[in-house]
């Protein structure tokens, strides 16, 4: 599996708030569904998100499971100092990934 | 007294029955046309906004995940030879440009038309001496959408090879063929109506120039013969099998009939 997709711009200047774009992989099966043989489909999903911004918790989600598959979550937030981003997913059946990126503020 | 008691059930009935009988031969009667070459438009004219800028966008497109995964399998050694797809064709940004656009081509050794899954399961078979990886297999689209990736924005190409024509043909017989249980043909909706709506969706002309492709409906990509089964089951006319010459020989002719227009590989779809 594709690790996940992260986009922040590489330089923002201090101050001005930026677009942070996330996708991940994932089927985000809603535990509604039955195979053509009646067996119902165990759900799993991605339940949390959250951001942290040099350490300190920016974002966070609960996710659903009426999220489509591959959930894409974007949001903004105002850059302080030049540092890392820090992105968690967590959810079902022990599903847990990490990724980072960094940012220069000037 | 009501004066205009209604007619008998029997003449409203075969009233009904000649007027369906003459839209019917009147429909049959404008023959399947070929869509101009300058009328023609991709399912991108005709998507929302929100699917316009998913597709425009490789860090918002889902299917850029599977590109991704393409591009670490075109580097992983795999099947008894232990070679990579890397080990032979080197860079597939340079050695992979354009290929898609000329897929389906003529393979020798089958006599006939192989479309782009086909030629990557080949070369794992007889290269890698590797098992063939199944249709729709996450796996075999992550490598044909990165194959195919490597030649968005370039035209669909002409089919030059003359041994592609017979079955160039045959694709038209089968595009133009009333099948299934509402006797429909894919002309009749793709070429004489589109840009009206069947049911509350949008009828596309159905061109095939951005497969494989991440559908909202399939909630990831899938391949166009995928599609082709989705249409076929529409129709209530008994799919073709996965990688069976009728369904090669669709694709092939969908590519003519939309030659010289733009690869967009991997799309986004509704």
């Amino acid at each position: 599996m594709a690790r996940p997709l992260i986009n922040v711009p590489a330089k923002v200047k201090r101050g001005q708030a930026f677009e942070i774009k996330t996708l991940i992989s994932h089927v985000m099966e809603t535990g509604y569904r039955y195979t053509t043989v009646g067996a119902r489909i165990p759900r799993d999903i991605v339940t949390f998100f959250s951001c942290s911004y040099n350490g300190e918790e920016i974002f966070r989600a609960d996710l659903s499971p009426a999220i489509s598959a591959n959930p894409f979550i974007t949001f903004f937030t105002v850059a302080t100092e030049s540092g890392t981003l820090e992105f968690k997913w967590v959810g079902d059946n022990g599903f847990s990934e990490i990724a980072t990126a960094t940012i220069v503020v000037e | 007294m009501n004066r205009s008691a209604p007619l008998p059930r029997t003449v409203r009935r075969r009233a009904a029955a000649i007027t369906v009988l003459l839209s019917v031969v009147i429909a049959g009667s404008v023959l399947a046309a070929d869509i101009p070459l300058d009328q023609r438009r991709s399912g991108y004219a005709d998507l929302g906004r929100d699917s316009k800028a998913m597709q425009d966008d490789d860090n918002v497109n889902p299917a850029t995940l599977w590109v991704l995964d393409g591009e670490a399998l075109w580097n992983q050694k795999a099947g008894a030879a232990n070679r990579a797809c890397a080990d032979c064709h080197g860079d597939a940004t340079a050695s992979m440009k354009g290929v898609a656009a000329r897929y389906p081509a003529y393979s020798p050794a089958r006599n006939g038309p192989i479309d782009l899954e086909q030629r990557i399961n080949l070369c794992r078979s007889e290269q890698q001496q590797a098992t063939p990886l199944p249709f729709e297999s996450r796996d075999l689209l992550a490598l044909t959408a990165y194959v195919g990736r490597q030649s968005r924005g370039m035209p669909i190409a002409q089919a030059s090879d003359e041994r592609l024509k017979p079955f160039i043909e045959a694709g038209r017989k089968l595009f133009t063929q009333r099948l299934g249980q509402i006797d429909l043909s894919c002309a009749q909706c793709h070429d004489d109506n589109w840009g009206k709506h069947l049911a509350g969706s949008f009828l596309p002309q159905g061109h095939p120039n951005g497969y494989p492709l991440y559908r909202l409906e399939w909630q990831g990509v899938g391949s166009l013969q995928r599609r082709l089964r989705n249409c076929l089951i529409g129709m209530r006319a008994e799919p073709y099998a996965f990688g069976s010459s009728e369904f090669v020989v669709l694709e092939l002719f969908l590519m003519q009939r939309a030659r010289g227009m733009t690869i967009e590989t991997p799309a986004v779809r509704p």
